[in-house]
Order: C-alpha cells, then sequence, then structure tokens
C-alpha cells in the first residue's frame, strides 16, 4: 500500500511536449508509472515517444484513457487554467508542478477543486512517489527505496536530501509528497498525516517543515489527537533572520510567529522527535521504531 | 513588490477610494507647485520610500506657508530616512507627496489580507487606527472586525456594510466608508495585490472619510499580467544585489556571514545555511537558483555571490530534480572560466544526472572540492574559509 499514488494511477501529463513535461514524463514512463496520456493544445493525434497518445484537450484525454491523475507542468501563466481543466474532466488526484502561480488565482481553484471533490497537491511542489510501484512528479526515482516510511515536505530539493538519507540507511519509503512551498496550497501536512495514519503499510512518518506561516504547528496539534504512528520533524531555516522572505513565498518569519525555534518547541510538545539537522533522522527513526 | 504612498493613492483613487488632494514632487520647486494646484492653508510633505512609520523618523511634515514646504521638502529629498522598519542602512528619499492637511476627528484601521488559514482575501477593520495591526491584534484583539470574501463572488456591499456600522460610523460616513473598503476590494482584485492597507482611515471635522495613509504590495508572479503596476517598481528603494538576481531568476538575500551559498530550492539553501552554522561558519548569503538552472544562471549567480566582498569560500549545493547536475556542473565550469572566481569553492551535486556531473568537473581540471553529503559540504566549506583566513 501507500497513499494517493500507485499502480492503479493512470497519468495524463498536462503539457507533455514542453521541455520539462517531455523530459520528466520519460523519467517517469522509465520508472514504470503508467503514463496513459498527455495534452497540448494543437497537438492531438501526435503519439509521444512512440508510447503515449497526446490530446487536445482534457476531456478527451480522460474520455479515451480513463486516466485518474494527472500532472501539470504548464507554464505558472496558464497553469491555474490547466487545473480547472482537469478538475472538470473528473480527474481525482491532480499534481500541479510548477511554481509562480499568481496567489489570487489560487483563491479562485481552490474552492472549484473542493466542490468536485479532486485533490490538488502543490502548485510549487515535486510531486510525489510510491516507490517501486508510480512516481508521479520529479523527485529522483533512484533515491527512493520502497519500505515503510512516509515522508511529507514543504520542500522539494530538501525532502530529496532527507529520503537519500533514509535509503542509504534501509528506510524505504511508503510514500513521498512534497506539498509545495506557496502560501496556498491544495493538500496541507495534515491531509497527508491522516492518510499515513490510515496507510496499514505506513510504521513512521517524516515530516519536512520550514520558517513561515502556522501550518507545523497545527499539524503538530493533530499529530498530538489523532496519531499514533511515530513521527520524525525537522524545520528548515533554523538560521534565517526575520522579516525576510527565504525563497518561498510561504517562508518568511513575520514579528515572533513562523521561527523554526517556535515550531521545534511545537513539534517537541506533540510529542515529535525533532531533527536538528537532516543527517538525524536515521538516528531518531530507530530511536522510535 | 511594493510601490510607494502617493503611487498606491493614485491606483486606489481610480477604484472610487477617497484619497486627500495632492501630488508628487521630485524637487523643492515642484513641492510648492503642488501648494498652489491644491490649494487650502495647511500641508503635509510626505517623504516616499518603502517603509512605514515615517512620521516618527522625521519624514512627514506639516507645513503653513511656501516657505515651510519649500524648506520640508529641501531637507527630505536626497536624504536616507532610517525608520524602525528600514535596518540601520534606511531608505533614500527622491520623492515627497505634498497634500492638503485635513482636520482630523477620528482614525480608524481597515486592511485586506490574502488569509492562508480561510484560503481568502479577509478584510479586518479596527476602531483605532494608527497602530501596526500586529500591536492592535496583541493588545485589543477581540476588538478586531473581519469579513472574509467568497472568490467565487466577490466582496459583497454588505459586508462593508456590516464593517462600517461595527467601526461605529454615522449614516454619511457609513456610505464613504463602504465605497473605500469596496474600492479597496476591487483594486486588490484587479490589480493582484497581496496587501491594501488604510492606516489611517479618518474622519475629518465636516464628517467626511478619506484613505489618508495606504499602503499597498503586490504579487511578484502576478506582474507579468499588471503591466501598469510593474512599472511603479521602484529600484532605489531595494538592495540592488537582490534587485539584479530577480533579473536573471535567482532568488538572493544578503546575510551577515563570509561563506557564499549557491544552491537549487529553498528549503534546502535553508538547511544548508543552517548545517554551515552548524559546522561553525556563517552564510553571507541566501540564494536559491531554482529548477531548470542553466549555465548562464549558475554563472550568474557567482557573479552574484562574489560581488559581496566579504564572501571568502562559496559552497555550490545542488539535490537536481527539475534540475539536472550536468547544466549545473556546465554552469560551474563556464562561470570559472568567465568570472574569476578567487575563493575556494566546494561543489556537492546528487540526483538527477549526477554521474554525467560529476564527470565534467572532473574533467575540466579546475580546483573544485568535491563532497558526497551535505554534512561533509559543510564542514569543507567551513574548513576551506578558515585555512583561506589562516593563510
Amino acid at each position: 500500500m501507500s497513499i494517493f499514488v500507485d499502480q492503479q494511477t493512470r497519468l495524463v501529463v498536462q503539457g507533455i511536449t514542453g521541455r520539462d513535461g517531455s523530459f520528466h514524463t520519460r523519467q517517469m514512463l522509465g520508472y514504470g508509472t503508467k503514463v496513459v496520456a498527455g495534452v497540448t493544445p494543437g497537438k492531438g493525434g501526435q503519439v509521444f515517444d512512440g508510447v503515449v497518445p497526446v490530446f487536445d484537450t482534457m476531456a478527451d484525454a480522460v474520455a479515451e484513457t480513463r486516466a485518474n491523475t494527472s500532472i501539470i507542468y504548464v507554464p505558472a501563466a496558464v497553469a491555474a487554467s490547466a487545473i480547472f481543466e482537469a478538475a472538470d474532466a473528473g480527474i481525482a488526484l491532480i499534481v500541479c508542478i510548477t511554481e509562480g502561480i499568481p496567489v489570487l488565482d489560487m483563491t479562485r481553484v481552490l474552492p472549484y477543486l473542493h466542490e468536485r471533490g479532486a485533490r490538488l497537491i502543490g502548485p510549487n511542489c515535486p510531486g510525489l512517489i510510491s516507490p517501486s510501484r508510480s512516481k508521479v512528479g520529479i523527485i529522483p526515482g533512484n533515491i527512493c527505496r520502497p519500505g515503510r516510511i512516509g515522508v511529507v515536505s514543504r520542500s522539494g530539493t530538501l525532502t530529496y536530501e532527507i529520503v537519500h538519507q533514509l535509503s542509504g540507511a534501509g528506510y524505504g519509503q511508503s510514500t513521498c509528497v512534497g506539498i509545495g512551498g506557496d502560501p496556498l496550497i491544495g493538500t496541507s501536512f495534515i491531509h497527508c498525516l491522516s492518510a499515513f495514519q490510515a496507510d496499514p503499510d505506513t510504521d513512521a512518518v517524516v515530516m519536512i517543515g520550514e520558517i513561515g506561516g502556522t501550518d507545523e504547528q497545527l499539524a503538530a496539534d493533530f499529530i498530538q489527537q489523532a496519531m499514533s504512528k511515530p513521527v520524525i520533524g525537522f524545520i528548515a531555516g533554523q538560521t534565517a533572520p526575520p522579516g525576510r522572505r527565504m525563497g518561498h513565498a510561504g517562508a518568511i518569519i513575520a514579528g515572533s510567529s513562523g521561527t523554526a525555534a517556535e515550531k521545534m518547541a511545537a513539534f517537541a510538545r506533540a510529542g515529535i522527535a525533532v531533527m536538528k539537522r537532516p543527517a538525524d533522522v536515521v538516528t531518531l527513526l530507530k530511536e522510535r521504531l | 513588490m511594493d510601490i510607494h504612498e502617493y503611487q498606491a493613492k493614485e491606483l486606489l483613487s481610480g477604484f472610487g477610494v477617497p484619497v486627500p488632494k495632492g501630488g508628487v514632487a521630485y524637487s523643492a520647486e515642484q513641492a510648492v507647485y503642488r501648494t498652489t494646484e491644491i490649494g487650502g492653508s495647511r500641508w503635509v510633505v510626505k517623504a516616499q520610500i518603502h517603509s512605514g512609520a515615517r512620521g516618527k523618523a522625521g519624514g512627514v511634515r506639516l507645513c503653513a506657508t511656501d516657505a515651510d514646504v519649500r524648506q520640508a521638502a529641501k531637507d527630505l529629498l536626497g536624504k536616507v530616512l532610517v525608520t524602525r522598519q528600514t535596518g540601520p542602512e534606511g531608505l533614500p528619499v527622491h520623492r515627497v507627496l505634498v497634500e492638503q492637511a485635513l482636520p482630523i476627528e477620528r482614525e480608524l484601521y481597515v486592511g485586506l489580507v490574502l488569509d492562508r488559514k480561510h484560503e481568502r482575501i479577509v478584510v479586518v477593520a479596527h476602531p483605532h487606527g494608527g497602530m501596526e495591526i500586529e500591536e492592535i491584534a496583541q493588545r485589543e484583539p477581540a476588538a478586531i472586525l473581519r469579513e472574509v470574501v467568497e472568490p467565487a463572488v466577490g466582496m459583497r456591499s454588505f459586508q462593508a456594510r456590516e464593517l462600517a456600522f461595527g467601526l461605529g460610523l454615522g449614516t454619511q460616513q457609513v456610505n464613504e466608508a463602504m465605497a473605500a473598503v469596496l474600492g479597496a476590494y476591487r483594486a486588490f482584485r484587479d490589480l493582484d495585490a497581496t496587501m491594501v492597507e488604510f492606516n489611517p482611515l479618518v474622519v475629518v471635522e465636516d464628517g467626511h472619510v478619506f484613505a489618508l495613509d495606504v499602503k499597498m504590495s503586490f504579487d511578484d508572479n502576478a506582474m507579468f499580467r499588471r503591466p501598469n503596476v510593474a512599472e511603479l517598481r521602484d529600484y532605489a528603494q531595494e538592495d540592488p544585489r537582490e534587485a539584479d538576481a530577480a533579473e536573471h531568476g535567482l532568488n538572493y538575500v544578503a546575510l551577515d556571514g563570509d561563506i557564499g551559498c549557491i544552491i537549487n530550492g529553498a528549503g534546502l539553501a535553508m538547511a544548508t545555511m543552517d548545517m554551515i552554522q552548524h559546522s561553525g561558519g556563517e552564510p553571507a548569503n541566501f540564494l536559491d537558483i531554482g529548477g531548470g538552472a542553466s549555465p548562464d544562471r549558475v554563472a550568474a549567480a557567482f557573479r552574484l555571490v562574489l560581488s559581496d566582498r566579504n564572501v571568502k569560500a562559496i559552497l555550490v549545493n545542488v539535490f537536481a530534480g527539475i534540475n539536472r547536475c550536468d547544466w549545473v556542473a556546465e554552469g560551474v565550469v563556464q562561470a570559472i572560466r568567465e568570472v574569476r572566481v578567487p575563493v575556494p569553492l566546494v561543489v556537492r551535486l546528487a540526483g538527477t544526472n549526477v554521474d554525467e556531473g560529476r564527470r565534467i568537473l572532473q574533467q575540466s581540471g579546475l580546483p573544485i572540492l568535491t563532497a558526497a553529503t551535505l554534512s561533509e559540504a559543510a564542514e569543507r566549506v567551513v574548513a576551506a574559509r578558515n585555512a583561506g583566513a589562516a593563510a
């Protein structure tokens, strides 16, 4: 088992013929993901790399291929539109890699998805992978190993760093999810934690947060109330100065709220094992499992 | 992106927000000329910088004669103003706003922000203006009024009315306050703002309502579709290196240490800075080269990091997903050939096409120290920095 994606995942790639879309479609196909369709308006009828049929619209792609999951690699200016189109076509899980989507677009996207019962992961995220089952996104498959640790993170490359540590020490992963660094995202830490708690093949969860906002504190409350599985936590930005935005739109320390110290304290209060550095993950897992 | 007060007032005025009569001036002569346009007998000259708390820093002058206005403008223009929000380096004043001075009876607070919890625009109001909202939230949280805006239908007039009555305004003022709030909402929505603030919104002696001081910030990600707003950007109010970084699609924040950092991804960049500190060093900067970084972008990153004279060693840490190690390695090699790198360089690559990336670095024959893990990279760059300092 795993969460959100597995062998049943039938993927359609929105923006399959673009630079990033085509590169990562090949990576996903190589990993064994069932990529059943691609969409690029005006390129319907083509066949990508001789194996993936390309359609002009999401409606056509879903009708022809029974795709149930989509991944978005289109530019930021049209990414919200791609999310609307995927939800309207009946896609249940939409993963948006695109970074730089205007935040007001997201205020319109999120209620639209909610009404249709579709789940969005991202935007501005690396996607997710259930090792040896399905990879939807850009997380390098070669650093992951199948196993029983769930990973959820607001960051992309920092996730790879920590997954690399886990795999190297023999801790495989059930699913690794990058939820994205924007202020408005479709799937929160809590959604992922709750799915990992319910997944019989996940034994423990590694949660990677960062400075800014209060999502990690809310997640800590949820863990305390609703999770029996051990959770190991990390917060990036322990040395970041207040008031400066550190890359991610969500990563800014405002006044006294959103600091790494505050988040690490919330983790500790909730009984979460707190890593000081990424390399600590293995030691802490050994203690808790 | 931030804009000046006078620019925000011009924009908001176009959306029906009542603002005091006034105009911008770039010289003392122009400031005096503004008074004849505005009329009346009392004016305010306000320094235009991207910061609040200007009044307490001496950036707002009340004037009763043309000579006062001339003197105020002369005093402020060309000065560097240090406020509680600018940091000790302050910000340069190149423009002043000259406005009619209003006889104020009441000061109120109204702010529109994007609320992460509600995932919507939220309008916040408070019956006492002048304080910062964070301060109000701490002192009198119960008195804060809130309206959450449904994105599909927009802000409705009843919501503005609830706020206006909630602030204790009289009937005549309610209509004017509603116009101010609804106008601010439309400007927020139509211009891709992330914040609109009236602090204070005032009621004057004859009962009219004005947005006396306003602040607007915008979503950088949306400026591609708001050229009229984007052109209001004032580079003189920004750190030149951060502005230069933005031009190249890089995200740079200058810090106080001496170890330059070039990293892909904001989370990894923060974690790498943390690791440098754990290893006994101090990062000179935050720098995220983003996904899909081309050799040109990596070269630009080197130039940027080296423009900080304090830098005594550089750490490149790339864990490639959407990025590719071979592109980064090419960028590093190209950068070292183009830009002289006079300090020790540690490069750590991992992820997509890592073998290809390492091969490019090795075959370059350049003096590059490598590391396999983040911990090793942090220790190595701190050691290289210390060795350089000792020699």
